[in-house]
């Protein structure tokens, strides 16, 4: 048993890797085990590093459609040819300096919100428990709002600000769940407490506001890709070097933490040194993800789930949740500029919408399963 | 109590009044500048005593309904479903008055309101789910408000002060357009405390004791809808004052709802007029909103019953 488990937690963190050698794999339900000569085995679950694959590959095509859609249009190829380094000097310009940028946060943005949304879903053992439920989201906008609205302050006086937030927030929501360690039901419940209040203060602050910061604050708290250059993908680049292997290297005593305390407990878990570990980088990714491009709705709810009814396995599935975060904010994008005409309405009107689909979906088919 | 806070209620704001002055606006009404604040005060008071007994009430019916001690308007989304159908009616139908829009109202917190029992699973429905499914409700239609908020600038001017709650606007018209449904829905309300008392005890012992579930649970739905919707329609969503009024009131009364249902109608508006009070106080001679101040008592004490109670008590 431990050891299957053991397998089973490496093959999902190299999923990644091995991906790119198994693109050939038919699709198959079950997974199956790889034995190398020397004697080592790997247990290989071929549907998760097919639907892993199709993801990037549909993340990577969304966004060079996204480069090259705008004002001014580029074909695909161009893009692509522009990327190597091929390009004309103006599309060069325009691709490397505005729109490549752009892209490249809202790929790492969905990719912290997928990530962060799964950890958060998974701690509370609950598919509507993600962070934008539980107040990380109200709480960045927050931070965000008192440097906008208190004292005007510039777009990294706000990136800063929403960190801020974020973070206390998630410091609070975890010491006020806290009772002899954090358990599912009441993290969610404390959460959604907190949310109340900071969705309050929030419609305060906008009302303190006088109109040009009140409608300026609108818009970034619809969450918006505008606007953002290379300053802002280094940072998120940089968290997540640093917490995707932590948190990747964790995920086994993440999926025995959903069975139960007693039951993790019992397989060798430090259960509260698990979570604490796992709500830290949720938190940590929720709220850089918001600092860079506001607080993009439901894209942490609707990512993880997505991502399991597709690879079909049971656990948290991380690195699929990250890879359908990072596809679906820049569809979203995509969309949101085709559908609106360029910068009208930010993405997070779309996910937003997107979000509302989803709960409705979940109405109608899993509310007899009992599920939620 | 209720009298205290009332009258604290119009002798307290940004201007000071004497309670001589107060008096003297209340019985000999003579149009100087402090009878015309007194009179102000008076509607914003009585918008208040209405407004708190509507959410108070239609709290109490609702944690009895589901079973739920944390069972409150704005925590299961239902003001959040008035509110969005509020701001549709204006945006986009043109409605203009309260009169018309309070139906919209009314059909928002009802769509939410048996949206949120079904996503949260019925008759199987626990507090987490319940609260989860308002929440997530109530998220998906802030964005929707944040959206309308983006698209008209006239809609962003209006509407960012009426979505956080508050009485400021109150006007005798307002009130007179309220009150037959706040006072339909308390007379339902209070009429259903046996049926409701039945269905507390749990789905099989009611039907033993022979009360009609189908009809009370319609019932008391549609009451605690029309008061929620209206009291959204006049001041905004307010959120927390049904979730903390009837557990104060349950600690002295017990579980009767035969009790607990006048006690919150009488002692919400206390809560709610308090909280304006308090809030016209701390930022003087500017306001922090009803709706605000509500929600910065009621999120603490919310906290407080989670950590307090036991997963099998919830």
């Amino acid at each position: 048993m431990k050891t299957t488990r053991t397998q089973r937690g490496l093959g999902e963190t190299q999923a990644p890797h091995v991906a790119r050698t198994s693109r050939t794999a038919p699709p198959a339900r079950t997974a199956r085990a790889v034995r190398t000569p020397g004697g080592l085995s790997l247990r290989l679950d071929v549907r998760l590093l097919t639907v892993v694959v199709l993801l990037v590959l549909a993340a990577l095509a969304a966004s060079v459609v996204l480069i090259g859609t705008g004002d001014f249009p580029i074909p695909a190829s161009d893009v692509l040819k522009t990327l190597v380094g091929q390009g004309d000097r103006g599309q060069e310009f325009i691709v490397r300096e505005l729109r490549l940028p752009r892209v490249l946060v809202g790929l790492l943005v969905g990719a912290c919100l997928g990530l962060g949304g799964a950890l958060f879903q998974s701690v509370s053992r609950n598919p509507l428990g993600s962070p934008d439920v539980l107040g990380l989201s109200q709480g960045a906008t927050a931070g965000a709002l008192v440097v906008i609205v208190l004292i005007s302050g510039g777009a990294t006086a706000v990136t800063l600000g929403a960190l801020v937030g974020g973070l206390v927030t998630g410091l609070a929501i975890y010491l006020l769940a806290w009772k002899q360690g954090v358990h599912g039901y009441r993290l969610v419940l404390v959460g959604i407490g907190v949310n109340a209040v900071v969705t309050a203060v929030n419609g305060y602050l906008i009302t303190k506001a006088d109109f040009v910061d009140a409608a300026r604050a609108v818009v970034w708290m619809t969450g918006s890709l505008n606007g953002r250059d290379w300053s802002q993908v280094w940072p998120l680049l940089a968290l997540c070097a640093v917490l995707l292997p932590l948190v990747l290297g964790n995920a086994r005593g993440l999926r025995m933490l959903e069975m139960g305390d007693d039951t993790a407990y019992a397989l060798g878990v430090r259960v509260e040194r698990v979570r604490l570990l796992m709500m830290a980088s949720g938190v940590l990714l929720t709220a850089a993800a918001t600092a860079a491009a506001g607080p993009v709705a439901f894209v942490a709810l609707t990512s993880p789930q997505l991502a399991r009814r597709l690879t079909g396995s049971p656990g948290p599935n991380l690195v699929p949740s990250l890879c359908m975060g990072a596809a679906l904010l820049v569809t979203a994008d995509w969309a949101s500029q085709r559908a609106f005409g360029a910068d009208q309405l930010p993405v997070g009107v779309v996910t937003g919408v997107l979000g509302g689909g989803y709960l409705l979906w979940l109405l109608v088919t899993e509310r007899r399963k009992g599920r939620i | 109590m209720l009298v205290l806070v009332a009258l604290a209620s119009i002798s307290v704001g940004a201007k000071d009044l004497s309670l001589g002055q107060v008096w003297h606006g209340l019985f000999q009404d003579s149009g100087t500048y402090g009878d015309v604040v007194v009179g102000e005060r008076l509607s914003r008071t009585l918008l208040g005593l209405l407004a708190g007994a509507a959410l108070g009430l239609s709290g109490a019916v609702l944690q009895a309904l589901t079973r739920n001690p944390l069972a409150d308007p704005g925590v299961l989304g239902i003001n959040a479903g008035a509110s969005a159908a509020v701001v549709t009616a204006i945006t986009f139908f043109g409605v203009t008055s309260l009169r018309g829009y309070v139906w919209f109202a009314f059909l928002g917190a009802a769509a939410v309101g048996a949206l949120v029992w079904f996503l949260g699973g019925s008759r199987g429905a626990t507090p987490v789910r319940l609260a989860l499914a308002g929440t997530a409700i109530g998220a998906a239609l802030y964005g929707y408000l944040q959206a309308v908020m983006i698209m008209d600038d006239a809609a962003l001017g209006k509407m960012r002060f009426w979505t956080v709650g508050s009485l400021a606007s109150a006007t005798n018209a307002t009130i007179t357009q309220v009150l037959p449904f706040c006072l339909a829905g308390t007379v339902l309300a209070l009429l259903l405390a046996r049926p409701l008392n039945a269905v507390a005890m749990g789905d099989d012992t009611a039907r033993a004791l022979g009360a009609d579930l189908n009809r009370t649970r319609a019932l008391a739905m549609l009451a605690a809808t029309v008061l929620c919707g209206s009291a959204t329609a006049a001041c905004g969503p307010i959120v927390f004052v049904g979730l903390m009024v009837p557990h104060v009131v349950r600690s002295f009364t017990g579980p009767d709802l035969r009790w607990i249902l006048p006690y919150a109608t009488v002692l919400s508006p206390v809560l709610l007029l308090g909280a304006d009070v308090v809030g016209r106080v701390v930022a003087r001679p500017a306001e922090v909103q009803v709706g605000v101040v509500t929600a910065i008592i009621g999120g603490p004490v919310f906290i407080l019953l989670v950590r307090r109670r036991r997963t099998a008590q919830l």
